[in-house]
Parts: C-alpha cells; sequence; structure tokens
C-alpha cells in the first residue's frame, strides 16, 4: 500500500507562479528561494539559517500548564478523539491496560543541606501480583535515576525509555524555574508509562518497589543491591571485552541497526535544532507583532473618517497574534518534547547496542581462549555454553525491542507532524475568518458610501 | 490715530477683487474639474528604467537611473485611432526640480510627494541600495504615481512647466530655471523663525500641523515595526526550508515512512520559498502608507506657509504701529518711550522745527506706504487660507479614501496568504492534515 508511508508535515501553500525553483533546489542551499533579484540575500539567508553548534540550546518551553486532569498516557496532549487513538496504537489495545500511572504535585523540599523536588506518583492497576490496587507515592527524581539504572542493569538488552536530563547546561538561568519542572514533571510521566507499557519491563520487581514502597521502604530496598565490589566487577569485565571488540562476530543484523541509528541519531538532532529555532524565530514574531496592533489603535485617535477601519485592523491583527500564541504553545507542547525524546532515544540505543557488543565480546573472548587451551576444554565448554545463551537471549530480547522501539518511533513521528500540521492549519483558518470579517465590514461601508455620495 | 492691527486671518467674507501679489502664483484658473483634468485628457505612464553613466557637473563619471515617460493624447471623439505615443527620458533630480518648482509656485497647495530618495525602513532581507533592480522598480512606480497625482490636481495640472516636463525634452531645465521660483523660495531659517515667533495663527493651521505631526509620527513608527514584523516572518518561513534537507536524507534510511518524509521534505521547500512573493507584496502596502508620510510633510509646508505669512503680516503691522507712534511723539513733542533720539536731543538741544516736520512728513509717506502693504498683505493672507483650506478639504477626502482602500488591500493580501494554505491542505492528494485515527489506522497495517 502506497499511501502507508506518508508521513505529514505542517501544511504549505502550492508553488505560486514565481516561486517555481523551490522543489528541485533541495540538495543546496536550504533557503532554495527563487527569484533572480535576491542573490545576496539568498547568501544572507543561508547564514542567517546555519544551525551552529551553539544552537545546543535544549530551552524546553511548556506554556500550557493548565490542564486540571493529567490524560492519562500523554501528560500534556488535548484529549482529541484521534491523538487518543495515536496513542493507543502504540501500546497495547485499551482493554487489556491494566496499570495506570500519572506524575503530578511538585513539591519544594528544603533541608538544611539542599533542596529538591518531590512528584506525586499515582497508581491505578488491577494486577493481582499488587496487593492493593491504589497507590500513592513521592519521588524525586534520585530515585527515577535509580530505578533506570536498575532497568538497565536487568536487562542490558531492552531499550529503556529516556529520562529528562539532570540539569540544562547552557539557556537555564534557574534549576528550578516552573518551566523547568513542569517541562520534567511531563517526562517524568511519559517516562514511566512507556514503562508499563512495555511488555517485559513492566512486570520488572524494582519498577513494582518503585510505584509502590514508601520512601523509607525504597531507601532500604535500594541498599539490597548487588555490592558495590560485585558491580564494579562487572564494569571492569564489560570494559575488557568492549576493548577486544564483539563486533567481528556481530551479526549482520546489529552492524545494520549500528548504521541505522548513527543516521538516525545525525537527523534527529538536527530536527531538535531545527524545531528549536522555528520555535524561537515565532516566538521574536509574536514579540513584533504584539507592537503592530497597538499603533493602528493609536492611529485611530487622529483620524475620524478611517478610525474605525484602523480600529478594524488593529483588532484583526491582535487576533492573530493570539492564534500565533497558541499555534506556538501547540509545537512547545507536542513537538519539541517528542524530538527531545528521541535525541535521547538515539543515544540509548546506541548504549544498548555496544552493551550487546559487550556481551557477545564476553563469549568471543571465551571462545578465543578456549581455541588456545585445549586442555581445560570441560570447564570452558560449560561457561562458553551459558554465554552462548546469553548471547543469544541478548540478542533476541533486542531484536524484538527493536522492532518495537522502530514501531512506535514512526508512530510517534507521524502523530506528531500531524499535529503539528493541524495546528498550523487551524492557525490560517483562524486568521482567515478574521481577515474575511474585516473585510465583509468594510465593503458594507464602502457601499453605502457609494451610494450616498454625489459623484462629479 | 488708530493702530494698525494684523486682522486675524481666520473670520471675514471672502472679498474678491485685489489680485494677490507676490506670494501667490500667477493669476489662476478657476480649478479645472475631473472631466478637464489632464489626466484625463492625456495617458501617462513611467515605463521603463534604465541605468546610464554619464559625466555631472564636476567633470565626474557618474551612474544614474533614467525613466521613460510615455504620453499619449486621448482622443474621446474617435474611437479607432489612436494618437502616437511621445515620450522622453528623466532621471529623479528633475522630478526633484519639477517638484521643488510647484511647491514655491503653489505653496497654498498640498503638493504630491516623490517616492522616497533613499530606500527606508527596509527589513533585513531587503536592499537599501539605489541600484538595486527592486528599489528601482518600486521607484518608477511611485514616480508615475506622482505625475498622475499631479495631472488629476484641479490646479497643478494647468501649470505649463509641469505640462513641458512631460511633453518637452530639451531646455526644460533652462525653463524652470528661468521662472526664478528658486528666488521666491523662502528659507528654512526664516520659516523656523516665524514658527516660534507668530502670535495670532488661524487656529485651523494649528489643528492641521498637530495632525500632520501626528500622522509622521504614527506612519514612520508603523512603518518601522512593520519592517520588523517582516523580517521575523522571513525568518520563520525561511527556517522550515531547513526541514527539507533533513527530511530528505532521513527518508533514505526509512523504509517505511521514506515516502512520507520525502513529501513533507518537498512542502516544507514550497513553504519557505512562498514568503518572497508574499512580502513583495507587503512591499506595496507599505509604500502606500509611505506616501501619506511624506503627504504629512507637504501638509506641513501649507501650514509652514501660512506661518510665515501670518508673521509676515504682524511684523508689518507692529512697523506700522511703532512708525504712527513715533510719528505722533514728534507732532506733539511728548515722548511717550525711551528713544536714544530723545537723550541725544535732551544732550544737544532740540532738533529745529524744520528738521521736525521732515520727518514727520518722512514719516506720514511711510505710513501710508505701509497701510497700503498690510491692506494687500490682508488680503493676500486672506486669500491664501481660502485656497490653501479647499485643497485641504480636497486632500482630505483623498487621504480618507486612499488610506480606506489601502487597508482593506492589506486585509485582502492577508486571506489570499491564508487561503493558499487552506486550500493547499484539502487537496485530495495532500494527506498530510486530514489524516483522521482509521486512516491512521489503516497505515500501520
Amino acid at each position: 500500500m502506497e499511501a502507508e508511508g506518508r508521513v505529514p508535515g505542517p501544511p504549505l501553500p502550492p508553488p505560486s507562479p514565481g516561486s517555481g525553483g523551490g522543489a528541485g533546489a533541495r540538495a543546496d542551499a536550504p533557503a532554495g528561494a527563487p527569484g533572480a533579484a535576491r542573490g545576496p540575500p539568498l547568501a544572507a539567508a543561508a547564514e542567517v539559517l546555519s544551525l551552529d553548534d551553539e544552537e545546543d540550546d535544549l530551552e524546553v518551553f511548556s506554556k500550557d500548564t493548565s490542564l486540571a486532569e493529567v490524560n492519562l498516557f500523554s501528560p500534556s496532549m488535548p484529549i482529541s478523539p484521534s491523538s487518543m487513538i495515536n496513542q493507543y496504537k502504540i501500546e497495547d489495545e485499551p482493554e487489556l491496560r491494566d496499570l495506570f500511572i500519572t506524575v503530578d504535585d511538585p513539591e519544594s523540599h528544603i533541608t538544611t543541606i539542599e533542596t529538591f523536588i518531590t512528584y506525586r506518583v499515582v497508581t491505578k492497576t488491577s494486577r493481582g501480583e499488587f496487593d492493593t490496587s491504589e497507590y500513592e507515592v513521592r519521588r524525586r527524581y534520585q530515585d527515577f535515576l535509580w530505578l533506570k539504572s536498575k532497568l538497565e542493569e536487568a536487562h542490558p538488552t531492552l531499550i529503556i525509555p529516556p529520562l529528562p536530563e539532570k540539569f540544562i547546561m547552557k539557556g537555564m538561568v534557574e534549576r528550578f524555574s516552573d518551566e523547568f519542572i513542569e517541562t520534567r514533571r511531563k517526562a517524568l510521566h511519559k517516562f514511566l508509562n512507556r514503562i508499563a507499557d512495555h511488555p517485559t519491563l513492566t512486570f520488572n520487581e524494582d519498577f513494582k518497589v518503585f510505584l509502590t514502597a514508601q520512601a523509607w521502604e525504597l531507601s532500604s530496598h535500594k541498599k539490597q543491591g548487588p555490592s558495590l565490589l560485585s558491580r564494579m566487577g562487572q564494569t571492569v569485565r564489560a570494559v575488557a571485552s568492549s576493548v577486544r571488540g564483539g563486533v567481528k562476530n556481530r551479526p549482520e543484523m546489529f552492524t545494520e541497526m549500528n548504521n541505522y541509528m548513527e543516521t538516525f541519531s545525525q537527523k534527529i538532532n538536527v530536527l531538535d535544532k531545527i524545531a528549536h529555532r522555528i520555535y524561537k524565530e515565532e516566538r521574536e514574531y509574536f514579540n513584533e507583532m504584539k507592537e503592530y496592533g497597538p499603533i493602528h489603535t493609536l492611529w485611530s485617535a487622529s483620524e475620524e473618517d478611517i478610525a474605525d477601519s484602523l480600529k478594524g485592523v488593529a483588532s484583526c491583527i491582535d487576533k492573530c497574534c493570539k492564534a500565533t500564541e497558541k499555534r506556538m504553545a501547540g509545537l512547545s507542547e507536542n513537538l519539541l518534547p517528542i524530538l527531545h525524546e528521541y535525541v535521547l532515544y538515539s543515544e540509548i540505543l546506541m548504549g544498548v547496542l555496544k552493551r550487546r557488543d559487550q556481551i557477545q565480546g564476553e563469549l568471543d573472548s571465551k571462545v578465543d581462549a578456549l581455541a588456545n587451551k585445549k586442555t581445560e576444554k570441560d570447564l570452558f565448554s560449560e561457561e562458553i555454553g551459558k554465554l552462548e545463551d546469553k548471547v543469544e537471549c541478548a540478542n533476541n530480547a533486542l531484536k524484538a525491542d527493536w522492532d518495537r522501539w522502530k514501531q512506535n518511533m514512526q508512530c510517534d513521528m507521524r502523530s506528531t507532524f500531524t499535529n503539528v500540521a493541524e495546528n498550523n492549519l487551524r492557525y490560517y483558518e483562524e486568521c482567515l475568518a478574521t481577515w474575511e470579517s474585516f473585510l465583509a465590514s468594510q465593503t458594507v461601508d464602502l457601499h453605502v458610501e457609494a451610494d450616498s455620495e454625489d459623484r462629479p | 490715530m488708530e493702530s494698525a492691527e494684523a486682522e486675524p486671518s481666520d473670520s471675514r467674507p471672502e472679498e474678491d477683487g485685489a489680485a494677490p501679489c507676490s506670494g501667490l502664483p500667477p493669476p489662476e484658473q478657476p480649478g479645472a474639474t475631473m472631466e478637464e483634468c489632464l489626466a484625463k485628457k492625456m495617458e501617462i505612464t513611467v515605463s521603463e528604467a534604465e541605468k546610464r553613466t554619464g559625466r555631472n557637473a564636476m567633470n565626474m563619471q557618474e551612474t544614474y537611473t533614467a525613466y521613460l515617460i510615455e504620453t499619449r493624447v486621448v482622443e474621446s471623439q474617435s474611437e479607432g485611432q489612436c494618437a502616437p505615443v511621445d515620450s522622453l527620458w528623466r532621471r529623479y533630480s528633475e522630478f526633484e526640480l519639477l517638484r521643488n518648482y510647484l511647491s514655491v509656485t503653489y505653496p497654498h497647495i498640498v503638493v504630491p510627494p516623490l517616492p522616497e530618495k533613499r530606500a527606508d525602513f527596509v527589513w533585513h532581507k531587503l536592499s537599501a541600495d539605489n541600484m538595486d533592480p527592486d528599489f528601482v522598480e518600486r521607484r518608477r512606480i511611485g514616480l508615475e504615481n506622482f505625475l498622475l497625482r499631479v495631472a488629476s490636481h484641479p490646479v497643478l495640472c494647468q501649470d505649463k512647466i509641469f505640462y513641458s516636463f512631460l511633453t518637452q525634452e530639451g531646455g526644460w531645465k533652462e525653463m524652470v530655471n528661468e521662472t526664478g521660483f528658486q528666488l521666491k523660495a523662502d528659507s528654512r531659517l526664516k520659516a523656523l523663525n516665524a514658527t516660534f515667533r507668530v502670535k495670532n495663527p488661524d487656529k485651523r493651521f494649528t489643528e492641521l500641523k498637530h495632525y500632520s505631526d501626528e500622522l509622521q509620527s504614527v506612519i514612520s513608527h508603523l512603518l518601522r515595526v512593520r519592517a520588523r514584523v517582516a523580517d521575523r516572518l522571513y525568518g520563520v518561513y525561511k527556517v522550515h526550508g531547513n526541514y527539507g534537507r533533513v527530511f530528505s536524507e532521513w527518508s533514505a534510511i526509512e523504509k517505511e515512512m521514506g515516502d512520507g518524509l520525502q513529501s513533507a521534505g518537498h512542502h516544507m521547500d514550497v513553504y519557505a520559498a512562498s514568503i518572497d512573493d508574499i512580502l513583495e507584496e507587503e512591499e506595496h502596502y507599505a509604500d502606500q502608507l509611505k506616501e501619506y508620510l511624506f503627504y504629512a510633510e507637504a501638509l506641513r509646508a501649507v501650514c509652514r506657509k501660512h506661518e510665515l505669512m501670518q508673521y509676515d503680516l504682524e511684523m508689518a503691522a507692529q512697523d506700522l504701529t511703532s512708525k504712527k507712534q513715533q510719528c505722533e511723539e514728534l507732532a506733539t513733542g511728548t515722548v511717550r518711550t525711551f528713544s536714544l533720539k530723545g537723550m541725544t536731543s535732551k544732550l544737544f538741544g532740540q532738533e529745529t522745527p524744520e528738521q521736525r516736520e521732515a520727518k514727520i512728513k518722512v514719516l506720514e509717506e511711510q505710513i501710508q506706504e505701509g497701510e497700503e502693504q498690510l491692506k494687500s498683505k490682508n488680503l493676500e493672507g486672506r486669500d491664501f487660507v481660502k485656497s490653501a483650506w479647499a485643497d485641504i478639504e480636497r486632500f482630505k477626502e483623498q487621504k480618507n479614501h486612499d488610506l480606506k482602500e489601502a487597508l482593506i488591500s492589506y486585509a485582502v493580501m492577508q486571506i489570499s496568504m491564508c487561503k493558499k494554505v487552506c486550500l493547499a491542505c484539502e487537496r485530495p492528494g495532500c494527506c498530510i492534515c486530514r489524516l483522521t485515527g482509521d486512516q491512521m489506522q489503516t497505515f500501520n497495517n
């Protein structure tokens, strides 16, 4: 089915007669604008738009923090039928869901040593293995980090969802600004829900503890992990085997995955930058527009005959301004967080592929050792058997999870870009309606004037 | 003896009769009606612009642009026949000369402005270079507009110099200079002086002055912000152009999404490119506003002229009063005001009666001259106010009509821009925005 591949992008006007150059010229200058007269400006345009490394601006904005009720899966999307359906497409059918998690209510805690934020995590479930059907606990960012590392430990070749970053290097003045907290909250919500929807991770014991244990229970549980020494040992082994590779015997499939991820990672990073840049430009546009409308109102104060027309124009511009604000909010609520999440995902996936290689490396080094020491064959072969199992498990787990991740990614991308497109369309429709009603009011006046004037 | 007064210039009923002298133009015929306007009798266009090089007054090489003015007499009677087209080339400085001539010769008229000399209020991507083809093109349109405005003006269209400007290539400059209009031009300093010192200006002109100041200020502000808005809008559209390449490269590694990404990328390119036309149209709107920005200056000039004339009048009246006073003092021997003469006469003795008589005679002559001058200045002033105000009313109507149309055309532009986008999404082939949940499900299978 050909239609299958369509990925939505923002709506756009058809090429107007003068602008034919745009279509084919995508190879070089991103501006791709037509018109011979625009020589120098084109170069300037390319310069203006080059995404330099300093655009590592990971400012995350969340304008609309006013949702009274947090939507089950998506923390911030409007509850519209299409978006609901899109969400459920990603994971299991709605009827099969038996674990619902929300993250909300950030609260600041100030002690003598530090200040930190906790979030309320509410869980509703019908699963048998949970003692009750509802839990409410408070967790801080550290706890989420702990959970993630436990999951990675337990399932080295599964794709663990990304956590929001610890802190933002550039562009953020205050660590605990409202915007920052809200964005983090949404990301944490997503994190837990993605785990809940994962066929394997959802049954992880540490996950259950995370969701249900009271604060002191959690601390004591945390201390029960494998000892520091053994964890260090694992790391050393991993590093050692990674040095030796695990690459030369790597199955073709995983090499393909690696290549894919390298390109994907590049592209998603650039997209992330572009999206942020667009947001920034829209914000500047909005700021200028805010000033534009009122000037017409000011002008109308000096005029008599055209005062109404001027006020009309002022009001239209103000309405379009508000519509721009809405469009920006849509971007910041939808596109920006998703792209950011997948930037993090690409890092995670590279890590997962590496870990798989490490596990393979362990096996390969043992096999090589065996080839050199024929005498301890029996000892080795048992170990090797275990390692072979381990590798096979790891590979299968990764393969399955990879397919699942790919599907989700495509779905997420489609729905996000569709959403952006819909937002854009709504914006233009609103502006259109505004100007059309202004025009109608003016032409009525003109007809009245024409009839009553005495033209020579 | 009554002291002469400058008559306040706002109330007297009109007196016909005494022909106005030096401040006003040569005796005019009554203004032309709409049908008689030159614009109706002659088609005027500025059809081309050409780069030229030549030598200027200091024998240095310079590059300039020349504009082709084409005129054709409209024969209303004979339908099938078309008169031949006359044409000549003029450069911007000649237009300036024409306008200066008109401003000085018809100071009571709000003379149409020329398009700007240098590109101003440019937004980032537009060139500020006078040789830039877009700027030249917009100037060409502005010059044509100027000529049409003059040709449709009931008074200005009858001017011979204007007619020659349109029809006589050689010797026109000399003709203009021979009118000696430069001598009649009021110095800026004089005008500034008058502005501060005039005591009794016509209230209507004072209001008009404030209005034109406000108009200038608000339109400048509007144009500045508009330029910034255009700049930002340009940025938004063009950054979308960056998507195209990334989507294209990304589509190379995707099997299922590949086509969709390509299509999305293509749309982005088209979207990004569409801003150029949009902003070009908006430049026309900006030009319309600019015309009235410059018109405000022309309005101001008329007010200034009135202030000058009024000040002149007041000075003449004051002069007359002081002379009359002097006369009186000499005649009666009383000294009402301190004067050096008074002091010297006290010190050195009175003048002889003969001397006094002589002085009184001279003063009386001067007084009579002064009274005549005052009378004629008053007349001038009233005529000026009457004809200026008539033109100002005409101008007001024109302004209201034009600005309203400009605002409407701005709305029309916005509508067409929005429609393009909305229609693009409703096309059957464009799947981007009209996907519903069901369709998505189909895609995923």
